[in-house]
């Protein structure tokens, strides 16, 4: 049963050291404020897993979080190259890190495959691509019934999920609702979930067939207001796509993102998200 | 209409390809615009899908990123991504993908993830997201994207997505059963297949464009259709919706940043 703690207490309890970690939210309900706390608390080693390691992961990696990183697409959306990423994989800084690159289609499979309780997704994918050749989680299968070749690939089971969503109520059921991504695959195919919701309410107010995950299936609830920033949560507020352009300069310059992640990351708490969503209130 | 930039003729070109009966997987950049602006103009009921799960989506102003909260709002559906590449890709519902590249070879062939070895890579670019399922399971696909030899060359370092391979039959002999890249939209020419080899071959010259200025930007010798047509410029109704849409665009991503 979800239990409601604050932010610093539920990743303490739930993402250690060498972890397989997915900080979910395509585009959209990215927990930003989870991945700063981690960094905060020193977390080494993790497999990193996410379809768009986006600014979350270039931060996390830039910060020596990572070790080993599952993606599908490493770009700031619409901007352009991920510095921190590149840099560790050009360069090794901080540190080394493996990669274990597939498609969209592949990794979404993935977790599907992981919340379905199966080690392989299969779909019709990578046909004449060059990533089979360099990542041995991507293998072949026969359809028994068509003969048809299909990919197969390594499902995604993380040790733990985490991700943003807009809501819980008291029994600590989550609604998540707009672009709602991978966030639900993330959740059921992790041992552990931890979800941060913009409000806890007392009644989710929804129509039937709305995305909820029962209070059940989540480990620990923390409000955390504006915790997806720079993202967004669709009915709250909107993506702030002036960040996501300043993110490139910003990112680009080591001793530039050192010092803007004490500033505003190592020093801070989780707090301090609610003030800078105020502004982006009006849009969704 | 003379007073138009090359680019802005290349989204106008583009968006003249798409019709009101597409349903089209969109990327993000140049592709983003030239659908958007089809859907402004000749082809209003255009069905456009991008792969944060938004299907029949409209937006005021481009979108950022595949997945602002502009594509789920004006949606007809935002599925999740699961779904997405599983029911509407993979089940073959969409008829064009609209694609761009970093590099791109004669072929279609395209890289967006990595300049040199894969392991020791001279420039990591960001790889291919949706692409490779795009490039396999819409019905056909369209590249839009600037011409330069940096782009345009002789063998790409790395095959992000699949075209036609080295040419020929070389899609069926891998058992894929759709078209591929059946036309390519740049800043100075429109190009289609020859229909045996699959090479790209420059239908029409945008205006004003010569043989010499092509072969300046292609890393490969150019192939030319026998009747080599001049692409029509800019209607001044197409630079208009294109402007309005961009400067709308500009104003919409410029609001304050929160951190």
């Amino acid at each position: 049963m979800a239990k409601f703690m604050p932010l610093r207490d539920a990743i303490a309890e739930f993402l250690h050291d060498g972890d397989e970690v997915a900080f979910e939210g395509f585009t959209h309900l990215i927990p930003h404020a989870a991945a700063h706390e981690a960094i905060r608390q020193g977390r080494r080693n993790l497999t990193l897993v996410r379809l768009t390691p986006d600014i979350i992961y270039d931060q996390m990696i830039g910060m020596g979080c990572a070790s080993r990183i599952v993606f599908s697409y490493a770009g700031n959306p619409g901007v352009g190259l991920l510095h921190r990423l590149r840099d560790a994989v050009e360069n090794a800084w901080p540190n080394p890190i493996e990669i274990c690159e597939h498609s969209h289609a592949a990794l979404a499979n993935a977790y599907e495959a992981g919340a379905s309780g199966l080690h392989c997704a299969i779909f019709r994918g990578y046909k004449g691509a060059d990533l089979p050749k360099v990542n041995k989680d991507i293998k072949t299968v026969i359809c028994p019934f068509s003969g048809e070749e299909l990919a197969a690939v390594r499902a995604v089971r993380p040790d733990v999920s985490i991700i943003h969503a807009q809501k819980a109520d008291r029994d600590g059921n989550v609604l998540v609702e707009g672009i709602v991504g991978v966030q639900k695959e993330a959740v059921l195919a992790a041992k552990h979930a931890v979800v941060t919701v913009e409000e806890v309410v007392d009644d989710l107010d929804v129509h039937p067939n709305a995305c909820i995950l029962p209070g059940w299936t989540v480990s620990a609830i923390c409000e955390v207001p504006g915790a997806a920033h720079p993202s967004y949560a669709h009915g709250y507020y909107g993506r702030d796509n002036s960040f996501y352009l300043e993110w490139d300069r910003i990112s680009a310059d080591r001793e530039l993102f050192t010092a803007w992640m004490k500033d505003n990351v190592l020093d801070e708490t989780p707090k301090v998200f609610v003030s800078r969503v105020a502004a982006l209130r009006s849009g969704t | 209409m003379s007073n138009y930039t090359p680019v802005e003729l290349m989204t106008i070109a583009a968006s003249r390809a798409l019709s009101n009966d597409d349903v089209c997987f969109v990327g993000i950049g140049a592709p983003s615009a030239a659908c958007n602006l089809a859907r402004l103009t000749h082809a209003p009921d255009i069905t456009l899908i991008y792969e944060s799960g938004t299907i029949g989506t409209k937006p005021d102003v481009l979108p950022l990123s595949i997945g602002d909260g502009e594509l789920c709002d004006t949606a007809v559906t935002t599925v999740p991504v699961p779904e997405m590449f599983r029911y509407w890709l993979q089940g073959g519902r969409i008829t064009i993908g609209f694609l761009s590249a970093a590099q791109l070879d004669r072929f279609g062939n395209i890289n967006t993830t990595v300049i040199g070895d894969y392991f020791a890579p001279k420039v990591r670019l960001p790889g291919g997201g949706g692409a490779p399922e795009i490039a396999g399971s819409c019905g056909e696909i369209y590249i839009t994207m600037q011409q330069s030899t940096r782009g345009f060359v002789e063998k790409i370092d790395f095959f992000t997505s699949f075209g036609h391979g080295t040419g020929g039959t070389a899609r069926e002999e891998i058992g894929l059963t759709t078209k591929g890249p059946t036309l390519l939209i740049t800043d100075l020419a429109i190009w289609k297949p020859d229909p045996a080899t699959r090479e790209f071959t420059v239908v029409s010259l945008h205006p004003g464009v010569t043989r010499e200025q092509m072969a300046k930007s292609v890393g490969w010798e150019i192939r030319y259709a026998d009747d080599v047509e001049t692409t029509p410029p800019p209607t001044e109704q197409e630079l208009a919706v294109l402007r309005d849409l961009h400067a709308r665009t500009k104003l919409a991503h410029q609001q304050p940043a929160g951190a």
